[in-house]
C-alpha cells in the first residue's frame, strides 16, 4: 500500500468514527438539556443534569483531540484504550466489592449500619449497587479491556473505527455512574440486573451495538486468516447481551421527561423474559466472556498453546446451543407452565457437559507444565479460578433439579453458588488477566511484586472459601427450618428465628468478604508499582540465587 | 399465531439446530481440519513484536 493511499484511508476512518461521536454527543446534549427544563420529575432532572455534565465534558474533549492535531499510526495497536480499561476495572472491583463488605455487614450488624433518615443507605438500594457495580462495571470494564486487547493481537490489526473504542469505553463508564446514581435515588425498573430505567438503557445500546462494530469491523480487517477461539467466546458474549438487553427491556417510559417506564410485558410472560435475560447475563456475560480470556491468557502464561482446539470448538457451540434455554431454571413451583421449568431444568444439567468439558481444556493447558503453578501465583491464581468454574457449573445444574431447588430456592445457598462463581471464577480469572496485561502494556519485564500476588492469592482464597461454607450452611439451616413441622402438622419455627439461626454465617460470610477486598487492595497496589515501573529487587535477586543452587 | 411459531420450533426447528450442530461436530472432529487447528492454536504465542500490527 503507498503512502497516500494509507493517508486517504487514515483520513476517512477519523471522518466517520468523529461524525459518529459528535452527533451522539450533541443528540446526548440536546436530549439533556431539553430534560434538564421540562421535567417534572426531580430524579430524572438529576440525571439529565449527569448526562448534561458529559456531554459538555465529551464535546470539550473532542476540540482538544481536534486541536492537538494527535494523528494515530495504523501499523501499530491502540492499546491505549486497554490501559483505561484496566484502570476503571481495578477502580470499581475495589468499590463493588467495598459495597458488598457494608451490606453483608448490615445483614450481620442490623442495628448498626441501619439510617433510617438516609434511604439511599438502605439494603435494597445498596444491594443493587452491589451486584451492578461487579458484574457490570468490573466485570464489564475487564470484559471490555481484555476483548480489546486480545482481539487485537490474535487478528494483527489495530482496533477498527478510530475514536469508536473511546467511545465505547467512556460511553459504558457513563452508563456505569448513570445506573449507580440511580439506585441510591431510587430509580430502579425491579428486574435483577437489570435495574436501571429505559433511558439507561437506551443509551447502554447505542454503547453496545458501537462495540460490536469495533469488534466485527477489527476482525474483518485481520491479517490471520483463522479467528481465533477466543474471539468467538467474545463475540457470541457481545452478541448475546446485546439481544438479551433489548428484549428484556422493551418498555413504554411514561413521558421523554420522566424516569418510570412500564415493562412491554407482563405477569408470567414477564418473569420468564427476566429469567431468559438473567441466566444467559450469567452464561453469555459470566461465562463465555471470561471463557475468552482463558483461552487467551492462560495459554499465553503458560506458554503452551490451548490443550484441545477439537474440544475448545465443541464446548463454544454445546454452550450456545445449551444455555439458552436453562432459564426457567429460575421459576421452579411458579405459575410458568410445568413443562417449561422441566425443559429449562433438563437444558441445566446438559449444561455439565460442555462446562466440563471446557475446564478440562484449561487445566489441561497446563499438562507438562505443571510446576508452573508452584513458581506463578498468577497461573495459579488463573488455574484455581477455572476448578471454581468447575465446581460452580457442578453446584449450578444440581440446583436447578426441581427437587433440589425446593430446598435451595430463596435461601442463602444461592447466594453461595453465585459468590462461589464470582469471587472463584469471574473474580480470579480477572485477577489473573489483570495481572499479565499490566506488565506487557507499560512494557515491564516483571510485576512489581511477585510475593504480592502470593498474599493475594491466600488472603483471597480463604475469603472465598469462608464465604461460601458459610453461606452453604446458613442457607441449608435456612431451607431446613422452614419446612420443618412439629408433631400437629405446624411450622416449627417462626421466620425470625430462622434470621437468628443464620446471624453467626452472616458474620462469618462479612469477614470472607473482608478478606477478599484486602487481596483487592493488594492487587491494586501492586499493578501501580508495576505501571510505574519499581520492582521490588530483593525478591527477585534472592530467586535469581536459589535457582542457581541446583546447577552446580 | 403462537400455534404455527410452536409447532414450528417444535418439530422443523429442533431438527434444524440438530442438524446444524451435527455440523459443527463435523467440523471440528474431521481429520481433514487437524492442521489448519494446529496452526490456529498457536496463534496467541506466535506474536512477539509489541509495538506493531502484523
Amino acid at each position: 500500500m503507498s503512502g497516500t493511499q494509507m493517508q486517504s484511508q487514515a483520513s476517512t476512518d477519523l471522518g466517520g468514527d468523529r461524525m459518529f461521536v459528535w452527533g451522539m454527543l450533541i443528540i446526548l446534549a440536546f436530549w439533556s438539556l431539553f430534560t434538564v427544563a421540562r421535567s417534572a420529575d426531580p430524579l430524572m432532572g438529576a440525571h439529565a443534569a449527569l448526562f448534561l455534565g458529559a456531554s459538555v465534558i465529551g464535546i470539550f474533549a473532542m476540540i482538544a483531540h481536534r486541536t492537538s492535531g494527535y494523528v494515530a499510526e495504523s501499523d501499530s495497536y491502540e492499546m491505549g484504550v486497554v490501559k483505561a480499561g484496566v484502570f476503571a476495572s481495578v477502580f470499581w472491583g475495589i468499590a463493588g466489592f467495598l459495597v458488598g463488605v457494608i451490606i453483608a455487614g448490615q445483614l450481620a450488624f442490623p442495628n448498626l449500619l441501619y439510617f433510617p433518615e438516609l434511604p439511599w443507605t438502605s439494603f435494597g438500594r445498596l444491594r443493587p449497587l452491589h451486584t451492578s457495580a461487579v458484574i457490570f462495571a468490573f466485570g464489564g470494564n475487564v470484559l471490555i479491556a481484555t476483548s480489546f486487547y486480545v482481539v487485537q493481537r490474535t487478528s494483527r490489526a489495530r482496533l477498527w473505527g478510530g475514536l469508536t473504542p473511546w467511545f465505547v469505553f467512556w460511553g459504558y463508564n457513563l452508563f456505569i455512574v448513570i445506573a449507580a446514581t440511580g439506585y441510591l435515588m431510587g430509580i430502579t425498573q425491579s428486574k435483577e440486573y437489570a435495574e436501571p430505567e429505559w433511558y439507561a438503557d437506551l443509551w447502554l445500546t447505542i454503547v453496545w451495538v458501537a462495540y460490536l462494530f469495533v469488534f466485527l469491523g477489527t476482525l474483518l480487517k485481520r491479517k490471520e486468516p483463522h479467528i481465533y477461539v477466543a474471539n468467538w467466546f467474545y463475540l457470541a458474549f457481545i452478541v448475546t447481551i446485546a439481544m438479551l438487553h433489548i428484549v428484556n427491556n422493551l418498555a413504554v417510559p411514561v413521558s421523554l421527561t420522566s424516569s418510570k417506564s412500564y415493562s412491554l410485558f407482563a405477569g408470567v410472560q414477564d418473569a420468564l423474559t427476566q429469567w431468559w435475560y438473567g441466566h444467559n447475563a450469567v452464561g453469555f456475560f459470566l461465562t463465555a466472556g471470561f471463557l475468552a480470556i482463558m483461552y487467551y491468557f492462560i495459554p499465553k502464561k503458560a506458554e503452551r498453546p490451548v490443550y484441545s482446539y477439537r474440544l475448545s470448538i465443541v464446548h463454544f457451540w454445546s454452550l450456545i446451543f445449551i444455555y439458552i434455554w436453562a432459564g426457567p431454571h429460575h421459576l421452579h413451583y411458579t405459575a410458568l407452565p410445568e413443562w417449561a421449568q422441566t425443559l429449562g431444568m433438563t437444558f441445566s444439567i446438559m449444561l455439565w457437559m460442555p462446562s466440563w468439558g471446557g475446564m478440562i481444556n484449561g487445566l489441561m493447558t497446563l499438562s507438562g507444565a505443571w510446576d508452573k503453578l508452584r513458581t506463578d501465583p498468577v497461573l495459579r491464581m488463573m488455574v484455581v479460578s477455572v476448578a471454581f468454574y468447575g465446581m460452580s457449573t457442578f453446584e449450578g445444574p444440581l440446583m436447578s433439579i426441581r427437587a433440589v431447588n425446593s430446598l435451595s430456592h430463596y435461601t442463602d445457598w444461592t447466594i453461595g453458588h453465585v459468590h462461589s462463581g464470582a469471587l472463584g471464577w469471574v473474580g480470579y480469572i480477572s485477577f489473573g488477566a489483570l495481572y499479565c496485561l499490566v506488565p506487557w502494556l507499560w512494557k515491564r519485564k516483571e510485576l512489581y511484586s511477585r510475593q504480592l500476588v502470593e498474599w493475594h492469592f491466600w488472603i483471597s482464597t480463604l475469603g472465598i472459601l469462608l464465604y461460601i461454607t458459610s453461606m452453604w450452611v446458613s442457607g441449608i439451616m435456612q431451607g431446613m427450618m422452614w419446612r420443618a413441622y412439629n408433631e400437629f402438622g405446624f411450622l416449627e419455627y417462626s421466620f425470625v428465628e430462622t434470621v437468628e439461626a443464620m446471624n453467626p454465617y452472616y458474620i462469618i460470610r462479612m469477614l470472607g468478604g473482608v478478606l477478599f477486598l484486602i487481596g483487592a487492595f493488594i492487587m491494586a497496589y501492586n499493578l501501580w508499582r508495576t505501571a510505574r515501573g519499581d520492582v521490588r529487587e530483593k525478591e527477585y535477586v534472592r530467586d535469581a540465587n536459589i535457582a542457581a543452587i541446583p546447577a552446580e | 399465531m403462537y400455534e404455527t411459531l410452536s409447532s414450528f420450533a417444535q418439530t422443523w426447528g429442533l431438527l434444524l439446530f440438530i442438524l446444524a450442530f451435527g455440523l459443527v461436530l463435523i467440523y471440528a472432529l474431521s481429520p481433514r481440519n487437524q492442521g489448519k487447528f494446529d496452526k490456529a492454536k498457536q496463534i496467541p504465542l506466535n506474536d512477539e513484536d509489541d509495538a506493531h500490527v502484523g
